[in-house]
């Protein structure tokens, strides 16, 4: 029973992984244990600043325990850190069907 | 005696060894040592468009200090573009986050909160990882 927030360019399974998490386009929300994934839009991606802070604090809204992103600022890491929520870096240029089938095997 | 350095914290390692320049006749062996804190000072000002204050504070380090930093690293990239010379990573007085491990299988990165028990990676469920900290 866990949620897995993948960052990405779109709102649909086949969309691109994002590498940013901050200014992602989109957060897919994935529960281990309905194995759902839904979409939710990041309204930070355009801020002038504290993109990273605004994005974490909605991951404890969300209930993350874990997040699958390209590079993390160190805004957003100190908090998730503190937060004890789960970073994951992967370099992938892949989808997120993908990353999913991988994390829920 | 000159005050010791402070260690520079640096969040994340660069993620490659070096740069090379390609297309040209040279083929020196020359290269320019940019140190983790040089690339640390690049990437909090120039990719996280963070101001000086809030970046020295992030490093531990004086304002002043990572002005100089940041200056250094500059002039280094510089002299590595106009002398087509190769960039090469090395650690430099810096101080790793410890909390940053390696998956040594499918080569993701990632942390391990207090709150979770068993050490794999979170991507492939492999154990063998590896902390990043003090790597050299």
């Amino acid at each position: 029973m866990s949620k897995t927030v993948i960052t990405s360019l779109g709102n649909e399974l086949t969309s691109q992984f994002d590498k940013r998490f901050g200014r992602a386009e989109w957060f897919c929300v994935f529960d281990s244990e309905t194995k759902g994934s839904s979409f939710i839009k990041n309204d930070f991606a355009d801020s002038n600043q504290g993109a990273g802070t605004k994005a974490a604090e909605l991951m404890v809204e969300l209930k993350a325990d874990k997040i699958i992103s390209g590079d993390f600022g160190p805004k957003a890491k100190e908090l998730l850190e503190k937060l004890n929520i789960q970073m994951v870096v992967i370099q992938d240029s892949t989808s997120i069907q993908n990353i999913v089938e991988r994390i829920s095997i | 005696m000159p005050r010791r350095t402070r260690l520079r914290k640096v969040v994340a390692p660069p993620e490659f060894k070096g740069y090379k320049p390609y297309g040209t006749y040279k083929n020196s062996k020359e290269y320019v040592e940019l140190l983790y804190e040089e690339y640390e000072a690049i990437k909090l000002s120039d990719y996280d468009l963070m101001n000086h204050k809030e970046a020295s504070e992030l490093m531990g380090i004086s304002r002043p200090t990572f002005a100089r930093i940041y200056e250094s690293a500059r002039r280094k990239i510089a002299k590595a573009f106009v002398e087509t010379k190769e960039i090469r990573t090395v650690f430099g007085n810096t101080q790793m986050d410890d909390s940053w491990f390696i998956c040594n299988a499918c080569q993701a990165r990632f942390t391990i909160p207090k709150t979770l028990k068993q050490n794999i990676c979170p991507m492939c469920s492999s154990d063998q990882i590896e902390s990043l900290n003090n790597q050299k």
